[in-house]
């Protein structure tokens, strides 16, 4: 399967592909690892006039400490989080998140940036940020802007990136001595989530679930019940409270909603204990 | 068309190439190196992995253009420049870790950065470390036996043997491959 043609042009810094976008308008895409796009675009369903690559763009690819926080470049890969070593004292959550993402070869390519910026509901790593309270950074023609994770997922595959914005950074909350789990039910090896679930329990607790809408959620629901003093397993009863589960192929609406309770109520526990 | 250089199995090549080229097409259809294979062309399978600076890659599901300036490691690029086999090769072929040979190219590939990459692997990692990579004839069992073989000291002890055993905890289809298995270890 190969893409319908396109114009392809290497950005070598986030201006000159801030640059590109402007110019290019909506006919233009960003690349970077490519697991997500390209895919798509072999299948024919996104068809880009232009293919912005910033994939070589230097200086995205850091994952430090900066205050109570840990700063993402947006070009660091699933491999580079499921490695470091800062990031599984700091955010293990993230970093084993990170490790469940496709198999060895999709992490060698696939970006932190990139599959926050594709947005799809069935990806691991939005959950494990929007879990975790993070904080992106987008840059435009007129400068960077913050957007919280909570804010960012406005649709199916939709984001609240700017036709003209480049996600150059993500920052989590450091959050060493939290409880956290990620649970992830699948049926095949390498296979996107049936349902998955990223939970912290630091002071606060942060639940997110994976493919149970058309957006990365947060469970709210769930959240809200553990602040009043809910169990474990009220709590978790709560966890499809305003989703929109899909029925495909793997699993039915009805099934997501079941799953979504066990894996919350799985991940409450093991976070908690 | 825009001008590629890369560097595969040691050779620099410059091409013009249309954007839209896979790097398995390239690989393939212009440098002519057929052993590299397409197999799912979603990035599943795991048929076409090579290593891109080093590490494992589907390359269906990269464009060439992606791999500019870049070191490519296919198939052919793994033997000694006397022919030798490679390590991983060789292993495979004592542990009898193919049937029909399909997926072999890529699990090869996988399996050399997979071992590049950990420090240890026991039977656990080398499962989960091949995950990208299907096989639908040989059950998986000789394949990781061939690479916990590679992992040598860095494998636990009996490792290797172990694999079979393994399987048949999981029931009469695990049996069936350990005894196979057997075989194949003691010869």
């Amino acid at each position: 399967m190969i893409p319908a043609a396109f114009e392809y042009a290497r950005a070598e810094s986030t201006e000159e592909a801030i640059a590109l976008l402007v110019e290019h308008g909506d006919e233009a895409k960003l690349i970077a690892g490519g697991h997500s796009l390209l895919p798509l675009m072999k299948l024919r369903l996104a068809t880009p006039a232009v293919l912005v690559d910033i994939g070589r763009v230097p200086g995205l690819s850091y994952i430090e400490e900066r205050g109570d926080e840990i700063a993402i470049g947006a070009l660091a890969r699933h491999h580079d989080l499921e490695t470091s070593a800062v990031l599984k004292e700091q955010v293990p959550l993230l970093a084993a998140t990170a490790h469940q993402v496709g198999d060895p070869q999709v992490r060698h390519r696939g970006t932190l940036g990139g599959t926050l910026a594709h947005g799809d509901p069935a990806s691991d790593l939005p959950a494990a940020v929007l879990a975790l309270g993070g904080t992106l950074v987008a840059q435009g023609p007129n400068g960077r802007r913050e957007i919280s994770a909570l804010e960012f997922f406005r649709g199916f595959l939709e984001t609240a990136l700017g036709a003209d914005e480049v996600l150059v950074e993500v920052r989590v909350p450091k959050a060493a001595g939290a409880g956290w789990s990620f649970q992830k039910f699948n049926r095949r090896a390498q296979d996107w989530a049936i349902v998955g679930v990223a939970a912290v329990v630091n002071g606060t607790t942060g639940v997110a679930l994976v493919n149970m809408g058309s957006t990365p959620l947060r469970a709210t629901a769930v959240e809200e019940a553990v602040r009043s003093g809910a169990s474990v397993v009220d709590a978790a009863a709560a966890a499809s409270h305003g989703t929109d589960p899909p029925s495909d192929a793997n699993a039915s609406s009805e099934y997501r909603r079941h799953l979504a309770t066990v894996l919350v109520r799985r991940a409450l526990e093991e976070a908690s204990s | 068309m825009v001008l590629v250089s890369v560097e595969v199995n040691g050779s620099s090549y410059q091409h013009e190439v249309e954007p839209r080229t896979l790097l398995v097409q390239y690989l393939r259809e212009t440098l002519g190196l057929t052993g590299t294979n397409i197999g799912c062309d979603t990035s599943s399978c795991g048929a076409c992995t090579v290593l891109l600076d080093g590490e494992s890659v589907k390359s269906c599901t990269l464009l060439a253009v992606q791999a500019d300036g870049a070191a490519i490691v296919t198939i052919e690029g793994l033997s000694g420049p006397d022919g030798a086999l490679h390590p991983v090769q060789q292993a495979f072929h004592e542990h009898h870790a193919l049937q029909c040979g399909y997926c072999t190219p890529g699990m090869v590939m996988a399996a050399v950065s997979l071992l590049a990459e950990e420090g240890q692997l026991d039977e656990r990692g080398v499962r989960e470390g091949l995950e990208g990579n299907l096989c639908r004839c040989t059950g998986y069992h000789n394949i990781v036996r061939a690479v916990l073989a590679c992992a040598g000291d860095r494998a636990p002890a009996g490792a290797v043997d172990a694999v079979g055993a393994v399987g048949a905890a999981g029931g009469a289809v695990g049996a069936v491959g350990a005894a196979g298995g057997t075989g194949a270890v003691a010869s």
